[in-house]
């Protein structure tokens, strides 16, 4: 399968990017890793007129703690938030998240970036960004403003992103003292997308639940926070029951489409199954 | 809209003019000339397609030829040493039966190469995630596991495991 012809420039700094990206308007796509985008070009379910590659922009790709965030560049690969010590000790809801997307080769490419900014509930780190309630630098002309991840996934491939705007940072709020995060997807075969997956972050102070985010992969058409859940274990002392409630409530509040992966019945099952197993996990590392 | 690339291919500087939607893999086969990469599925899949680029194992058919310019590609055709030798991952596929029809050894070997470079003594279960990018429907994997434990002590220098194969 061939894409359809396009240009393709390559800039070396992302003043140039934003550039080429007024100069072009819609008919220009951002290449990051290129996972998602290029087999929509195989297959001509997209054919943008001009690539504009940001793989040589130096300075997108990092992953450190600054000023009370855990900041990670867009240009961020998986296999390097796969392989970081400082993701490894401290934030292993990544390391649940990133063994699960595709394969190693594939995240020897894509990025975090692109991950999110494609604007497909069907990927893994936006459920991520709803439990650890991320925030996303979008870099224009004019400067960078950061938007909440809860005004950032508008529909199907439709995000905040503006035209002439690239996703540049997300930034993820250090979590307190007592917290815990777990993240898995059930899917058929490796590399496969999500039939469900559940990504749960939690704090949890002298037994009680002071925080908690629970973002839903693949159930909806726009990555799903699962709100009545969380409304259900904050502020309370989380029992079993608890967690029963929270569960059958992110099973109501999704919207699963039946495909290959299984009917709707099936994976509403999985979710509420997927929930209590994230919340048992999430506690755990909380200790 | 033709660009001017220039890749280094198995250690042999190559400049060649493309269109931006070439990929990869259809340069190293067809403008190249070098077949031993395959193309399996073409959707970044099977991993028929792996190669290095600047040494990390990727999937030649979602790349395009242009995004390798100034780069290093290693394939399948790189592997033989200088001497004629087989090199370790090479010898250890042909010592345990690990294909049988050999579409995907290429890509399974490129792909191990990077496997043992980061992790030159994985358990089976490392070896096992490291190669779930690259599907094999003859062999049931078992053998190409054990190729890539004796490649590993091979390139370890240590004591090489049995070579008798697995039947199950």
């Amino acid at each position: 399968m061939i894409p359809a012809a396009f240009d393709y420039s390559a800039p070396s700094t992302l003043s140039e990017a934003l550039a080429l990206l007024k100069q072009h308007g819609d008919d220009a796509k951002i290449l990051a890793g290129g996972h998602s985008l290029i087999p929509m070009m195989k297959l001509r379910f997209a054919s943008p007129g001009h690539l504009i590659d940001i793989n040589n922009i130096p300075g997108l790709s990092y992953i450190k703690e600054d000023g009370g965030f855990l900041k990670i560049g867009a240009m961020t690969r998986e296999v390097m938030l796969d392989e970081s010590d400082l993701i490894r000790s401290k934030y292993p809801i990544f390391s649940d998240a990133t063994k699960l997307i595709a394969d190693p080769q594939v995240r020897n490419m894509g990025t975090i970036g692109g991950n999110i900014a494609h604007g497909d509930a069907a990927n893994d780190h936006p459920a991520v960004m709803l439990a650890l309630r991320a925030e996303v630098s979008i870099t224009g002309e004019k400067g960078t403003r950061n938007v909440p991840i809860d005004e950032f996934f508008f529909g199907f491939y439709s995000t905040a992103v503006k035209a002439g705007e690239i996703l540049t940072e997300i930034k993820i709020p250090i979590p307190a003292k007592g917290s815990g995060g777990a993240y898995h997807k059930l899917e058929r075969k490796m590399g496969d997308y999500a039939t469900a997956g559940v990504a749960v972050q939690l704090t949890i102070d002298k037994g009680t639940c002071t925080q908690v985010g629970i973002g839903l992969t693949n159930v909806n058409a726009t990555p799903l926070r699962a709100s009545r859940s969380e409304g259900v274990l904050k502020g309370n002392k989380i029992t079993d029951a608890l967690i029963e409630q929270a569960a059958q409530f992110a099973a109501q509040d999704c919207s699963p489409s039946p495909d290959l992966r299984g009917d709707e019945e099936y994976k509403r099952a999985m979710v509420k199954v997927l929930v209590k197993r994230m919340m048992h996990k999430a506690i755990d590392r909380a200790k | 809209m033709e660009k001017e690339i220039t890749v280094t291919l198995n250690g042999v500087a190559k400049t060649v003019t493309v269109e931006p939607r070439l990929l990869l893999v259809h340069l190293i086969r067809e403008n190249l000339n070098q077949t031993g990469t395959h193309i399996g599925c073409d959707t970044s899949h099977c991993g028929a397609c792996t190669v290095l680029l600047d040494g990390k194992s990727v999937k030649s058919c979602t790349i395009l030829a242009v995004q390798a310019n100034g780069k290093k590609i290693s394939t399948v055709e790189g592997l033989l040493q200088a001497d004629g030798t087989l090199a370790a991952i090479q010898e250890a596929f042909k010592e345990n039966h690990a294909l049988h029809c050999g579409f995907c050894t290429p890509g399974m070997m490129m792909r191990a190469v990077e496997l043992l470079q980061k992790n030159p003594n994985p358990t089976e279960e490392q070896i096992r995630w490291g190669i779930s990018g690259n599907l094999c429907r003859c062999t049931g994997y078992n053998n190409i596991v054990k190729a890539v434990q004796y490649a590993g002590a091979k390139m370890r220098g240590d004591k090489l495991p049995s070579t008798e194969p697995i039947f199950v």
